[in-house]
């Protein structure tokens, strides 16, 4: 504080030869320093001697809460995602996971330069009761409302409901935004199950344990308007989700999480496309049922729990989908499986697991390796001649990513792609994340 | 479907609520917690002072402990933005949302530094609040203390004698320690640091110490070689006499600026459990005055 006075003083004592005036003018400036200090050192004595003479003030802390500043928001927090991708991918007119049925809203695979989803986030606390969350997808020619939710905030006891439009907590990638993802693009897995990720307009209550084990109990009842249902235009709920998640920490420096999931969904005339004998390709529609088992699995390691420098975190679910009912294909005439005894049946599976290593700070390297089980499918007594398919697709990714902040990424993939029978594909990308405003905190 | 939870919930081993739990974000405010509760609180600090506060993983094992608390103390200004949110969200506990008084934000009661003039990322990783690392002045450790004694004889009314007394007898003696560490300190006034993040000013400010350089180039963004050779540089002009880090920060910054320089690198504890010897929060100042009249002499 005294900084300038000293300098002035070390000047003077330094350069005594200096012209006089100078000296003085010095002087004269220093003596007021002095002057103005000392009297503001006096103000601040009698300030403390009355503090210390005022009784103690406990009551009166809220009210220095009050007069902080409070951040200047009303409005809600809101942050743009900007996403765009350099793909090098084979010609492939027609792509499609080898004896799956193709799941609704997937993505599009352009060719070289594109823009993946922008994302529009927008939260905040409607009241003391509730929060709001929204999500809008932009794509040239669609927007999609991926998210529209209220969350109780209130109810206590461990108790939530979310209701609108929301991302199911079945899995654990399920409810991560493609931003969020640790790889270019989707698991075979999820791609296969529900597109990009199953949401679902409806209700959702989840419960968490007031036990030292993090134990979270999840019930929604929905719309079910995706894939693996339909829309079906009926009263009552055309799907239903329970999971399950347990979690806790192994010492300081690792972490795990696991949980079991189950969706349960109704499908009406849900179309889809199937090869037959001949690779002729034939138009689908589902009715039935459809159950989906998930089994999920996180571990995250950091030493000493510190994620700065190093970290390594892997995942791996599993799931196994049960779907029955009718399958109709039109292949010039329309014909069905019919009856019950010999109904479509397709029993499949798969999986994926990976892991991300952060070796230094803003540099991660990570494998993930996707294989998927077409299991049985018994097309029943449909007199199509639909292939059945034994191929196993897998794939094999490899990536890198370098995020200069915690709010933009740039990252480079390559994988080997054999999620199509008879092909193998080298996909090469590369791929920029970056976020705007004020954007939320991350889930485990 | 709620009756069995209920009923779940009934049966559960719910020794939680015997005693005021409390979540302490940081460690020194679990420590300020336990010298007010004493044996009337549990208390669980989400973090060591090994890990990076700003970064913190919203794990489950801290949903759950969130899960359970009656008082959430944490520092606020936005330094658990990336975390603390998450954790309150997933908890579904009513009594630790903000704007209830089981949520507590320790920068709310002191006036805060380095005040951002400009609310932009460019600038880094900026707190629009201000600095958030408060507690390294032992005088806003008091203000809050007084605070929270407040606020713990308001949620435990019927151990309200014992917080107060509790709070009023740690008050004299932090008073006292504070008047015996400005004694001890009056040697630092004035002397040039260097410190890796802005982790200290509210310590600087106390001990009038004079921050000269800074090795990150922004908040939060680490410090690149070619930033520490600027720094380095820097320092022969205006020289400092230390390179302050905190025990979570990477040594290596602070140690190639520090042989470069030809000053001693300090590991402040900056927290309770920053080393062996800052056990308690008497012993994290006394620890730090320690290690910064070493380097001074």
């Amino acid at each position: 504080m005294l900084r300038p006075a000293l300098v002035a003083a070390a000047l003077a004592a330094a350069f005594p030869a200096h012209a006089d005036s100078e000296v003085d003018a010095l002087r004269a400036e220093l003596k007021e320093l002095k002057a103005s200090y000392e009297a503001r050192l006096r103000a601040l004595e009698a300030r403390l001697e009355a503090a210390d003479a005022a009784p103690a003030p406990a009551p009166a802390v809220d009210t220095a809460q009050a007069d902080a500043p409070a951040a200047p928001k009303l409005n809600p927090d809101i942050s743009l995602i900007l996403q765009g991708r350099y793909a090098q991918l084979d010609d492939i007119e027609h792509r499609a996971i080898s004896g799956f049925l193709p799941a609704g809203h997937a993505h599009e695979t352009a060719r070289g330069f594109s823009l993946d989803h922008t994302e529009l986030v927008m939260s905040a606390s409607i009241d003391p009761y509730f929060r709001g969350y929204f999500n809008l997808a932009l794509q040239d020619d669609e927007v999609d409302i991926e998210e529209a939710w209220f969350q109780t905030t209130s109810l206590g006891e461990g108790l939530s409901i979310k209701g609108g439009r929301f991302l199911s907590g079945l899995g654990y990638q399920n409810e991560q935004h493609p931003h969020a993802w640790d790889f270019a693009d989707n698991s075979l897995m999820y791609r296969a199950l529900f597109g990009e990720a199953y949401g679902n307009d409806g209700l959702q209550l989840k419960w968490v344990a007031p036990t030292e084990l993090y134990m979270e109990f999840g019930a929604e009842a929905g719309r079910g308007a995706n894939f693996p249902g339909t829309d079906r235009n009926r009263n009552g709920a055309g799907s239903y989700t329970l999971f399950g998640h347990l979690g806790g920490d192994l010492g300081v420096s690792h972490s795990w999480r696991a949980g079991l999931s189950y969706l349960h969904a109704r499908a009406s005339a849900r179309e889809g496309e199937l090869d037959d004998v001949d690779d002729v390709e034939i138009e689908t529609l589902f009715s039935g049922t459809s159950k989906t088992w998930l089994a999920d699995f996180v571990w995250k390691w950091a030493p000493e729990g510190n994620a700065r420098e190093r970290n390594f975190k892997f995942a791996a679910e599993y799931f196994r989908r049960e779907e029955s009912g009718e399958l109709c294909g039109f292949d010039g005439v329309s014909s069905c499986t019919a009856g019950t005894d010999d109904a479509y049946r397709a029993r499949q599976s798969g999986f994926y697991a990976q892991g991300v290593y952060q070796f230094m700070p803003r540099w991660r390297t990570g494998y993930r390796y996707d294989r998927l089980d077409p299991g049985s499918v018994d097309f029943g007594a449909n007199p199509l001649s639909l292939a059945k398919s034994d191929y196993k697709p897998t794939r094999h990714s490899l990536m890198l990513d370098y995020a200069p902040s915690e709010f933009s990424r740039l990252r480079l993939q390559y994988s080997k792609d054999q999620s199509m029978a008879e092909v193998s594909e080298n996909q090469w990308f590369v791929q920029y994340i970056h976020s705007l405003g004020a954007h939320g905190a991350h889930k485990f | 479907m709620k009756r069995l939870l209920l009923a779940l919930a009934l049966w559960l081993p719910v020794a939680a609520y015997a005693s005021l739990n409390v979540f302490a974000c940081e460690p020194e405010w679990a420590a300020l917690a336990r010298e007010i509760g004493g044996d009337d609180v549990k208390v669980y600090a989400a973090t060591t002072a090994t890990q990076d506060p700003h970064r913190i993983e919203a794990r489950p094992s801290l949903i759950a402990q969130m899960r359970r608390a009656d008082l959430a103390v944490c520092t606020g200004a936005e330094l658990e933005i990336g975390w603390l949110p998450v954790l309150l969200r997933e908890s579904g506990n009513a009594r630790v949302q903000p704007g209830r008084p089981g949520y507590f934000e320790a920068a709310r009661l002191v006036p805060l530094l380095d005040k951002p003039r400009r609310l932009d990322r460019a600038e880094g990783d900026v707190h629009a609040l201000g600095n958030p690392h408060i507690h390294t002045d032992p005088r806003n450790i008091l203000r809050v203390a007084e605070s929270l004694t407040a606020r713990m004889a308001e949620l435990d009314p019927t151990k309200a004698a014992a917080y107060r007394a509790r709070g009023q007898a740690f008050g004299t003696r932090w008073q006292a320690a504070i008047a015996r560490w400005e004694a001890r300190a009056a040697t630092l006034k004035s002397v040039p640091v260097a410190v890796q993040h802005k982790s200290f000013s509210y310590l600087l400010a106390w001990l009038g110490l004079r921050e000269v350089a800074i090795l990150e180039p922004k908040p939060g963004v680490d410090p690149s070689v070619a930033h520490l050779a600027r720094v380095a540089a820097q320092l022969e002009t205006t020289p400092a006499r230390m390179v302050l880090r905190t025990a979570y920060q990477s040594p290596r910054p602070a140690a190639w600026l520090a042989d470069r320089a030809g000053i001693p690198a300090l590991a402040l504890p900056y927290t309770v459990g920053g080393n062996a010897q800052a056990k308690d929060l008497f012993a994290l100042f006394d620890d730090t005055l320690d290690q910064l009249l070493k380097a001074a002499r």
